[in-house]
């Protein structure tokens, strides 16, 4: 991530030019008003001035004291009401601008693609949501602006020694030059230190976050210690970075400072030399002095405003780096509507491989092809690792096939909109996530029309299938709030809670990925029957790791070697198939039984004929298996 | 540790009921949420506030003093500047003028001028660098005492307040008290010490203008009461709706494969918009409110300086004093204000760091509910023993999860839980582990109660594997070393052997050290609860808690570890223990035959309670409940 900052500083800020066309003359007017502010600050002590030529001598008239006084309190209060003023002007479309980047941020981090979710933390990626941002609404509503009226006041002052004394205005502008060239290298050093302190910032927020996700490995294994000495060492680097760069400013401060007074320390000299030889008034001199009084203040805040201005730069950059990334899976140009969903599944030639697998490796899946029958329950066999999960994910397009194409009733999913095709495919993960809300919320989060039913009766029923009826038992019934901010469940509720979300969204075709992994057995089979009573008319694809699970299907599909090697019911391919006997096999001390009550069920062509069903590309799942439809009848 | 005492909410207890529940407190986090505090409440969480800046500030204090120091001492070499500018023309240049040409008052006043301007650069570098280092030590320090204190409270704590909380109690809470820290100090003590100086002058010069600007302390006094109490509310506020923005935001992007599968995107993002709109808020209401302090101070300061003029300039009409002493009480009350626009700036970032760190020592005043002995009873090599007498277990003031129960497992043992889901299982695990602490009778180890084991033991000699397999950023080896740190890479790598993960991981793509985030190294489910499994392996334990730690391996995955774990179960627990050999204690939870019908023994659990308990051909020979379960198992392997 980091290093790739070499944008130039223009550049990095002119990207928020979009963002700033409808604020622009808000901006400006708060540019004036600032500037307004530091002029009236001056305009009083030339009221002083006039006062104590004119008007100030004993014995005169009160008049001109109250006049000049009343004078001196209109600008007190215009200079007061301009500060006032700066800020009414600013604030709010500051603020807007960061909420309307912070919101687009949000929207285009739930476009990216799950591939980019994977490779960045959580932390980091806030970050640059929360911290970054402020930083660069700071900097638009005062840095930005201070900047612009310290040059101005800095040019307008060397403008007036200028025209005070040639001379001592050359003396004073040599300072500049090493300046600039100082500031050159400041900024390098200073904009690469930021850049690093802001990224380690992020992680050390990722390592926070995963300490605290991970709190159960972490105290079950006592590693407290060892989590804090490494969130320590992380915290330590951050630490020696925010010094690195305060030594970097300081250094720069130290020059910027500097120079000029002693420049001026040589003005002086060389002023009262030129005084002395009658090149030069003294009251010039002293006017002299006087503004460079004034200069001096600027010219000092400089290095931190400077310093702010790469630090707005670098958050910039972060915040570019992640709206740049390209999402990966959109919709299509011309999006194709299905008018009514059969719900059958093809996997043609899939070939799948992370777009960061390293060249070389072989692709985790290697020309996949099955067909899902319209309302078919299949299950995915194959050993860990060997890319169900994969699999099963391309169907919503959480990943899309590297090579082939994955069809529902024979089109493309990715001509379907994205938000079509997830509505007809449902999903229920192994690894459970929840949103922060009611159960009822959450379980008819995507539900679709039933008609004729209540939105309490889906919840009832979709519940009752998943066999999550202890919701009902919570604290507050349905409507206890679960997910994160909410109770916390039990490994086994959180999957029915899951399920039931998947049922209530009734799509065309279910992905279960393990659902059941977490239930008890009785629970796991009432759930099994439960599924296939309600599943008659919805395509299923589960992974399945049990007998008892696969058991439900209408068939099997083995995985292997990134491709279906074999399909056919669980019987067939216990008998026919090497393979799957030695994934699904069961532990059982006595398989052996198994296998001899088996045996009169088999066909007696075992062992003697090609396997049922091997499904090698273009081979495609045939018709002697239209026996599996019957079998469903069978089962309940 | 500050005695409070934690409102013990149950589990059972969600975010709403924690806010109701805790209305009358603003004990710890309880309540957190709440703005609109009482004036107890609110007096209470400040001082709470302020007392955890002091403590963070008292390691420190010689910096501290230092930092100040070159402050104070930089300001001093600033103000040397003009007066050198004024001495140089009232002296050097008569002299030079004067016959002969003395040339050596401009040479003091040129080479004293570049002394003053070496040692002011000199001091405001050094103390930017001094602010930086004290600023990042307090931060640094309060950081790790925020993870330790998290790190140390009972899953009871961190079962009711999210990962986002925490994360935004670690980012923008510490950010609000950085602000501070570094711009804080400098602008405090430059001001004050300025101000005081001025003050002295102009008294010196005349006492009737001294007790003007005296005077605009009434007003200055009013408007920052009126500040303090409207930016506290609002800082708080802002604190309470940024954690919000922070915790939905973490929730979408770990739950991102949800959000799209449930097409969540427009709804999540009004929902964000909305947070967000009300942070847009809060900030600018804060700032707003220091958009009226900062120039009311300035109004303040610039109608004093007309006051001190119409008065000063009546006396001067009437020859009480001169025009030159006007012009400089004029100028000096002017000076006197102008570090107030820092000051208020002082102000305003003690104020949001205070309602951040009403936050973060909220947070720290948690008191762990399971917590290490003061006199730890030592244990260095435990045989496995277990025994619960007259244990009973309920989640805060919630009902009994466990009633009064009664269990020894003698070391060695392989016990297996079978029973319902939601049975309690998992309870009876967690007690052992000391997730939770038994809320009467005893829960012993070798004979010592586990609330008396200092925790490096407790972990050494128990370890449990849940079903969530949490795999941290980084490498594969490093994951599983968290069993054992000290372990080499052979061990290691005889641990993921030892589960038959050995080899899947080396086919990732940099084998061990392929980075668990990144670069294919992407691991399923499975493969993550097996190098959750090697981890456990590799810690070797005398007890061995496993609570559904293969639920999602594949059936030969899950033989492979439970070959591996027969021989770590029937392995000599210690060299050292001298003792007769017997091999360590597990206890199982499974939801699968295979693993139970291996068992030494099964306790079938129902509502918290042990219903049956003997060896599974035992059990299986009675014909209850685990008869049943057999029965539902030996037909689902079909």
């Amino acid at each position: 991530m980091a290093n790739k900052d070499e944008t130039t500083l223009l550049s990095s800020l002119g990207r928020l030019v979009p963002h700033l066309k409808t604020i622009a003359w808000r901006l400006l007017a708060g540019l004036l008003t600032a500037l307004a502010a530091s002029l009236v600050a001056l305009a009083i002590p030339q009221v002083y001035r006039v006062l104590v030529n004119t008007a100030l001598e004993p014995g005169k008239g009160t008049g001109a004291l109250w006049v000049g006084t009343g004078v001196v309190l209109v600008l007190g209060i215009l200079e007061a009401w301009f500060m006032v003023l700066r800020r009414q002007f600013v604030i709010v479309p500051a603020t807007t601008v960061e909420t309307r980047m912070r919101t687009g941020f949000y929207r285009h981090l739930q476009q990216l693609a799950v591939e980019f979710h994977d490779r960045w933390g959580s932390g980091q990626l806030l970050s640059r949501a929360m911290s970054d941002l402020n930083f660069m609404r700071r900097w638009m509503a005062f840095g930005a602006i201070m900047l612009v009226v310290t040059a101005l006041t800095v040019v307008i002052g060397v403008a007036l020694m200028f025209s005070m004394s040639w001379e001592l205005g050359l003396i004073f502008l040599a300072a500049a030059v090493p300046i600039t060239i100082f500031g050159f290298t400041f900024r390098r050093s200073y904009g690469r230190a930021s850049r690093r302190s802001q990224d380690q910032a992020g992680d050390l927020a990722t390592v926070v976050e995963e300490s605290v996700r991970g709190i159960r490995v972490l105290k079950a294994f006592g590693r407290g210690r060892e989590a804090l000495d490494s969130f320590a060492g992380q915290a330590q680097e951050l630490q020696a970075t925010e010094v690195h760069k305060a030594k970097s400013l300081a250094q720069f401060s130290l020059v910027v400072t500097l120079l000029p007074e002693l420049a001026l320390a040589a003005g002086l000299v060389v002023g009262i030399l030129l005084v002395n030889g009658g090149k030069l008034d003294v009251g010039t001199l002293v006017a002299f002095f006087a503004t460079a009084a004034v200069v001096a203040g600027p010219v000092e805040s400089v290095g931190p405003l400077l310093s702010m201005t790469l630090a707005a730069k670098t958050a910039l950059d972060r915040h570019f780096e992640v709206m740049n990334a390209e999402n990966t899976i959109t919709d299509p140009a011309n999006p194709v509507s299905l008018e009514q969903v059969h719900g059958a599944l093809e996997f043609r030639g899939v070939h799948f491989r992370f777009p960061d697998t390293p060249v070389g490796a072989p692709a985790l899946l290697n020309g996949v092809n099955l067909e899902l029958r319209a309302g078919e329950i299949m299950a995915l066999v194959g050993v860990t690792g060997s890319g169900k999960s994969t699999l099963l994910n391309l169907v919503p397009r959480l990943f899309d096939v590297s090579a082939g194409a994955v069809l529902l009733d024979g089109t493309d999913i990715r001509q379907l909109r994205l938000a079509e095709l997830r509505t007809h495919v449902s999903v229920a993960f192994e690894d459970t996530t929840l949103f922060s809300n009611s159960v009822r919320e959450n379980v008819l989060l995507g539900a679709a029309d039933h008609p004729g039913l209540s939105p309490d009766q889906i919840l009832e029923r979709a519940l009752e299938v998943a066999q999550a009826g202890f919701a009902y038992t919570l604290p507050h019934g349905v409507d206890t709030l679960i997910g994160e901010e909410g109770l916390s469940l039990s490994g086994g509720q959180r999957q029915r809670i899951a399920l039931a979300r998947a049922i209530a969204a009734k799509p065309a075709v279910l992905i279960l990925d393990d659902p059941l992994s977490a239930l008890d057995v009785n629970t796991e089979e009432r759930v099994s029957q439960r599924l296939r009573q309600v599943l008659e008319a919805t395509t299923t694809l589960i992974v399945a790791h049990r007998p008892s699970t696969v058991a439900m299907a209408d068939r099997v599909a083995l995985l292997q070697d990134g491709r279906i090697t074999a399909v056919g019911t669980h019987a067939e391919l216990l008998a026919g198939n090497d393979h799957y006997r030695h994934v699904l096999a069961s532990l059982d001390s006595e398989p052996r039984d198994l296998d001899t009550g088996l045996d009169d069920e088999l066909p007696d062509d075992l062992g003697t004929g090609p396997l049922p069903v091997a499904a090698g590309p273009g081979d495609q799942p045939s018709e002697h298996h239209s026996s599996t439809n019957s079998s469903r009848g069978t089962a309940e | 540790m500050r005695p409070a005492k934690k409102e013990t909410g149950a589990p059972a207890s969600n975010a709403h009921e924690r806010d109701s529940k805790t209305a009358a407190t603003a004990q710890g986090t309880a309540g957190e949420d709440r703005v609109n505090l009482s004036k107890a409440e609110g007096r209470a969480v400040r001082e709470r506030s302020v007392r955890l800046l002091r403590t963070l500030l008292r390691p420190v204090r010689v910096r501290f003093a230092i930092t100040v120091a070159l402050v104070v001492l930089s300001q001093t070499a600033k103000v040397a500047g003009p007066l050198l500018i004024a001495y140089g023309i009232d002296s050097a240049l008569p002299a030079l003028t004067a016959d002969g040409g003395d040339w050596l008052p401009l040479a003091v006043t040129g080479g004293g001028y570049v002394l003053a301007a070496l040692a002011a650069s000199w001091l405001t570098a050094a103390y930017l660098t001094a602010t930086a280092r004290l600023s990042q030590a307090m931060l640094l320090d309060l950081r790790i005492q925020v993870f330790r204190h998290t790190q140390r409270l009972s899953m009871e704590f961190h079962e009711n307040y999210t990962s986002g909380r925490i994360i935004s109690r670690q980012t923008s809470d510490l950010e609000a008290l950085r602000e501070l820290l570094d711009s804080g100090i400098s602008s405090l003590a430059s001001g004050l010490v300025f101000m005081v100086l001025t003050a002295v002058s102009i008294f010196t010069l005349d006492w009737v203008t001294g007790l003007l600007v005296l005077g605009s302390a009434v007003p200055m006094f009013l408007l920052s009461r009126w500040y303090q109490k409207r930016s506290q509310a609002a800082y708080r506020s802002s604190r309470v709706v940024s954690a919000r923005l922070i915790v939905h935001f973490i929730e979408t992007m770990t739950g991102i494969r949800a959000v799209k599968a449930f097409r969540r995107e427009e709804d999540n993002a009004a929902r964000y918009e909305e947070l967000a709109e009300d942070y847009r808020r809060v900030t600018v209401r804060s700032i707003n409110l220091n958009g009226v302090f900062q120039p009311g101070l300035v109004l303040i300061g610039n109608v004093t300086v007309a006051a001190v003029l119409l008065v000063g300039g009546f006396r001067v009409l009437g020859g009480a004093l001169e025009v030159g002493a006007l012009l400089a009480l004029l100028l000096a009350t002017k000076r006197f204000f102008q570090p107030l626009g820092q000051m208020a700036m002082f102000y305003n970032s003690f104020q949001s760091a205070q309602a951040a760190l009403e936050k973060v020592s909220g947070l720290l005043e948690e008191v762990p509910t399971v917590r290490p002995p003061r006199n730890p009873v030592p244990l260095p090599a435990a045989r496995g023993d277990i025994r619960f007498t007259a244990a009973e277990f309920r989640y805060g003031d919630g009902p009994v999860v466990v009633p009064s129960l009664d269990l020894h497992i003698p070391a060695g043992q392989t016990v297996a839980v079978v029973g319902a889901t939601g049975a309690g299982k998992s309870t009876l695990a967690k007690l052992m582990a000391r997730f939770y602490d038994v809320t009467a009778g005893s829960l012993t180890l070798d004979g010592v109660d586990l609330r008396e084991l200092s925790s490096t033991d407790l972990r050494r000699a128990v370890v449990m594997v849940t079903q969530e397999a949490f795999l941290f950023s980084g490498t594969v080896a490093e994951n599983i070393a968290l069993g054992r740190p000290s372990a080499t890479r052979a061990e290691v790598e005889a641990a993921a052997g030892n589960v038959g993960a050995d080899a899947f991981i080396r086919a990732l793509p940099d084998g061990y050290d392929t980075d668990v985030n990144k670069r294919g190294g992407r691991v399923s489910a499975g493969q993550r609860q097996l190098i959750s499994f090697a981890r456990a392996f590799l810690a070797n334990p005398a007890v061995l808690i496993l609570d559904e730690a293969t639920s999602s391996l594949d059936i030969p995955s899950e033989r492979l570890v439970q070959e591996g774990l027969h021989r770590l179960l029937s392995s000599n627990v210690s060299v050292r223990s001298g003792g007769p050999t017997v091999g360590r204690t597990a206890l199982v939870i499974a939801h699968r035959l295979s693993t139970v019908a291996s068992a030494d023994r099964v306790l079938v659990v129902h509502e918290g309670r042990i219903v049956e308990d003997g060896s599974p051909a035992e059990l299986l020979a009675r014909g209850g409940r685990f008869a049943e379960l057999h029965g539902a198992w030996q037909d689902s392997l079909i």
